[in-house]
């Protein structure tokens, strides 16, 4: 009779550990884990660091929550009972001083971190930047390469080593951007834009997706960001060219209309202005961003001026 | 007439709402029919529906409470199940089932879970703790009790007709706003936020002044119990952040129903307004669930220590700080909303500082446990848990305070992870163990151990396994709310997940058992002397349950842990001669009408039936004025009755003289 209770039981734990196992297998290639490139990387590094240093108040409360609820439990407990004892100077000082300190390292590098890392931030010099406007849609991604007279959805390709500057807006309800290999996230808002600058050092494909929950096609509302040799991005440029589908106001209203599960797509040729037109649908005066003192994102891609740079 | 009401309200779309429906009227039919049938409806009129008593309205609070975590927790696991399975699938539950379903589990277990039971627990503990006959103002706490049964009440009926929200338990526009949901689900959850949100905020005054006015005459700020500290910081908080959630919720009211334009995406309306107000609610929000918690596991430790309290001052200035700074911490809510750095940094570093007080705390249970004695009550096990559990959601909270760090894991399972890792060790692991421990005081016999351990390791190994795969899947990339997915390495976790649901599950099946064992064997179970456990606060000098007017005689506090004084002293059970009438409030429907109209207004809009809407209004004015102008709304109970009742508990406590041995082991 035992073991027939007993080998569901060890089915059970042994598939529970196998699952275990397999899932610990993958977290290592995880795209937080293993970031491939130079913002994520940072993001990555100040999560361990910040987790480190909380170990020294976090193993202590464990050792010392084990051992006295076994010194001191009531039944068969060795430790010394002192039931009016309650007030000791020391203890409060180090209780008090020692997360303080860990706090105030931990500020420290709050500050430092928030000003390298401001998703704002140029990470290199225009030439060696990609101009990406990013347009959020149910429920999908179009980015349009300004520069370069393309666009695409579904699909942020890139040269590799080449920082990507991306101008974001929505075209629909609040989205969130974000490519966990890469670094993020910034939200993506209608009638204003916000700015993510990433840059990828190895070749390969990166999943992004919307982290903001916007409906129906929400969970499918994922991208990828490719990053490529220089070559190979011409070669993409020409091949987007080279489509018998330009992006003009009509076919925008098109794709603008829901839908789930959207493939890649590509565009020869944008109309002009096209990502200006999508802000002023909803602000009178879209030139101001997100960032009201900086020089607007629309009219100056350039960040002249701005200390941030 | 009816508005946009009409049959295809009610839910024949999908066999899974039918289901969902079909219980809900089903369970409600049940219950009447059982009142009807033992013939029960004056009783419950007269003895607790109408209540005033403190204590009544705690339990009834309580009872709500524990109703709705079930209902909350069967969306959890639908949840969990659909997501265990869904990898390139559709799962069996569509897109716009499981955003109802996420929206209604986290509405429920914060507005409808969380805050009653705290607030039931307020309401039967602290009146006591402080030497009190009662609450200030008894009708409002009626009204406070029956506006968040009406709240809950619209959440339960959104399930039968019409649909609930979408949007999640935030509702953020401009996808809550009427052009994105047109449907009368977000004014469910906003009508049902209003509602409630108004019994809460009184709920908070009335604590605040119970606490400062009403407490035994010699007893000072300083000699308060730690629960009555948490329970007044947490009534200010509410007090002050709640008419935020009020106006949020107004706000986007107006939005959707009479076309304004403060969230939408065009004609000036901004999104960035509301996540700040709701925000400045939010995060109190947080601290108003979590302090009560605190409070109890402050007594319950110093009790089932046999000691006393270690750094006393220290805890108390602790959740002072943690009270003001909560204030100061709302936007790291939305660190990728693209505020400058200077901007996220100081709210990062305000966040943080939040975890030294937190800190201080943790430190001084544990060495309140420190050479003291202790005993594994299932109170205690809830009490350890949370200790070991909480550390963990702390540093994740630590580390999403860090905006860069926030940058790759907003909106990830590890947010999921971490606001569950602080608010079920954190905040209902403490009102379980404050259910375990007051108990016996509220109903007069003691809780089953067993059944209390048994849920006690289910509920904290399901836990683990419920979420630690989460913060994993934060790393692997996984957003919260997808109701499908096509990555294969994402499943294992969600299996493992769903498995901890599983073992939650029996957890709740172990306490519904306890109670119903307990209730069974309650004539073997007597609490005789009202101080199971050789308690320390004055809520143990009373009987249990406790006489009406809780103190025939106002308390002669002296010390902090007053009861423990008197015991030690020798005077926790003398004899008194010289009693005096007391007066105390008669019962009074009024509240339940209240409730009930409130209920009416909120669904009247939410399916544009004006009639009702101005009927209901002035039914409110008609119920406001009336009690107004009531002259008897107390009663007195004679001195001779009280020195009736008395003299048979001092007979009773002669018989039962509390020897150490009787105490709870």
């Amino acid at each position: 009779m035992k073991h027939l209770i007993a080998i569901p039981y060890v089915r059970a734990t042994a598939l529970l550990g196998l699952l275990l196992l397999l899932a610990g297998c993958s977290l290592a290639t995880s795209p937080v884990a293993d970031p491939k490139g130079p913002i994520a990387m940072l993001e990555r590094d100040l999560l361990y660091a910040a987790f480190f240093i909380m170990l020294i108040v976090v193993i202590p409360v464990y050792v010392m929550v084990f051992w006295f609820i076994w010194r001191y439990r009531a039944k068969g407990g060795r430790g010394e009972y002192k039931p009016e004892w309650h007030k000791s100077n020391t203890i409060e000082f180090f209780v008090w001083s020692v997360p303080a300190v860990i706090i105030i390292t931990l500020g420290y590098l709050v500050w430092t971190y928030s000003y390298k890392l401001d998703p704002f931030k140029k990470i290199a010099a225009p030439e060696d930047t990609i101009n990406v406007q990013v347009v959020a849609q149910d429920w999908k991604w179009l980015f349009i390469y300004p520069d370069l007279g393309v666009a695409s959805v579904n699909e942020l390709a890139f040269p590799v080593d080449k920082a990507v500057s991306l101008q974001l807006t929505s075209d629909t309800v609040m989205n969130s951007f974000l490519v966990p290999a890469l670094g993020g996230q910034i939200y993506a808002m209608a009638g204003m834009t916000s700015e993510l600058n990433l840059r990828a050092n190895e070749t390969g494909r990166f999943r992004g997706r919307n982290t903001q929950y916007s409906g129906d096609g929400f969970a499918m509302q994922f991208f990828e960001a490719v990053a490529m040799t220089e070559e190979e991005f011409d070669q993409w440029v020409t091949n987007a060219r080279a489509q018998p589908n330009p992006l003009s106001n009509a076919a925008y209203e098109r794709l603008a209309a829901p839908s789930i599960d959207h493939g890649v797509e590509y565009f020869s040729t944008v109309q002009p202005g096209l990502f200006e037109q999508i802000l002023r649908k909803y602000a009178r005066r879209p030139e101001s961003s997100l960032r009201g003192g900086h020089p607007s994102a629309i009219t100056q891609t350039a960040c002249e001026g701005d200390t941030l740079c | 007439m009816l508005g946009r009401l009409g049959f295809d309200a009610l839910p024949f779309y999908s066999a899974i709402a039918f289901g969902g429906a079909s219980i809900t009227v089903l369970g409600g039919l049940v219950v009447l029919l059982l009142v009807t049938y033992f013939g029960k409806w004056r009783y419950f009129w007269e003895e607790w529906l109408t209540s005033l008593d403190h204590k009544r309205i705690g339990i009834m609070y309580i009872a709500l409470a524990l109703v709705m975590l079930v209902r909350g927790f069967v969306d959890a696991l639908m949840m969990r199940s659909q997501q265990a399975i869904a990898l390139n699938s559709n799962g069996y539950l569509a897109p716009e089932h499981f955003d109802q379903v996420f929206s209604s589990h986290g509405t429920i277990m914060i507005f409808f879970m969380a805050m009653p039971f705290l607030t039931g627990l307020i309401n039967i503990v602290v009146p006591q703790q402080i030497g009190a006959r009662d609450v200030a103002f008894p009708f409002m706490n009626s009204i406070s009790l029956w506006l968040t049964a009406a709240g809950a009440a619209l959440v339960m009926v959104s399930l039968v007709i019409g649909k609930f929200s979408t949007a999640g338990w935030t509702g953020y526009p401009p996808y809550s706003g009427a052009e994105y949901s047109p449907g009368v689900g977000v004014d469910y959850w906003i009508w049902a936020l209003l509602v409630s949100g108004v019994g809460s905020t009184m709920t908070g005054i009335n604590f605040i002044v119970t606490i400062l006015k009403c407490r035994a005459p010699k007893m000072r700020l300083m000699q308060m119990p730690l629960f009555t500290w948490t329970t007044l910081c947490t009534s200010i908080l509410m007090a002050f952040a709640f008419p935020a959630l009020t106006v949020v919720a107004a706000m986007l009211g107006l939005d959707r129903i009479l076309g304004f334009h403060f969230f939408t995406n065009d004609a000036g309306g901004n999104m960035m307004n509301y996540a700040n107000l709701l925000w400045i609610w939010g995060h109190p929000e947080v601290y108003i669930l979590i302090l009560p918690a605190f409070g109890i596991y402050s007594e319950v430790t110093a009790t089932f220590s046999q000691k006393r309290l270690f750094g006393y001052a220290s805890l108390v200035y602790a959740t002072a700080a943690i009270t003001i700074l909560s204030f100061s911490v709302w936007l790291h809510h939305f660190f990728t909303m693209g505020s400058s750095p200077n901007v996220n940094a100081v709210f990062g570093i305000a966040t943080m500082i939040i975890a030294v007080p937190t800190g201080v705390k943790i430190f001084d249970w544990v060495f309140t446990m420190y050479k003291g004695r202790i005993i594994f009550h299932p109170a205690m096990l809830f009490t350890i848990g949370f200790l070991v559990t909480f550390v963990l959601g702390g540093v994740s909270g630590v580390l999403l305070a860090l905006p860069p760090a926030d940058y790759l894991m907003h909106n990830s399972t590890f947010l999921v992870a971490h606001f569950h890792n602080v608010l079920i060790p954190g905040a209902l692991f403490g009102y379980f163990a404050g259910f375990q421990y007051w108990f016996p005081k509220a109903t007069g016999f003691t809780l089953n151990k067993a059944w209390g351990v048994r849920s006690f390791w289910f509920w904290i190994i399901g836990f683990y396994l419920a979420f630690m795969p989460l913060y994993a899947l934060g790393f692997l990339g996984m957003s919260r709310r997808m109701e499908r997915y096509d990555v294969a390495e994402w499943q294992p976790y969600l299996i493992v997940a769903a498995v901890g649901a599983l073992s939650v599950l029996i957890g709740i099946f172990c306490q519904g058992m306890q109670l119903y064992v307990s209730i069974r064997d309650r004539n073997k179970n007597i609490d005789v002397t009202g101080d199971p456990y050789n308690g320390r606060t004055l809520e143990w000098q009373t009987s249990s349950p406790p006489a009406e007017y809780n103190f025939a005689k106002i308390p002669d506090v002296q010390e902090i842990d007053a009861f423990w004084d008197m015991k030690q002293r020798g005077v926790a059970y003398a004899p008194a001669s010289d009693y005096e009438d007391i007066h105390l409030p008669r019962n009074t429907g009024v509240g339940v009408i209240l409730g009930g109209l409130g209920f009416l207004i909120g669904f009247a809009v939410t399916w544009y039936i004006w009639w009702l809407v101005v009927l209901c209004v002035l039914g409110v004015a008609a119920c406001l004025i009336t009690r107004a102008s009531q002259d008897n709304t107390f009663e007195i109970i004679p001195a001779a009755e009280i020195e009736a009742h008395e003299k048979a508990r001092s007979k009773a406590l002669e018989e039962h003289k509390p020897a150490p041995g009787d105490f709870w082991t």
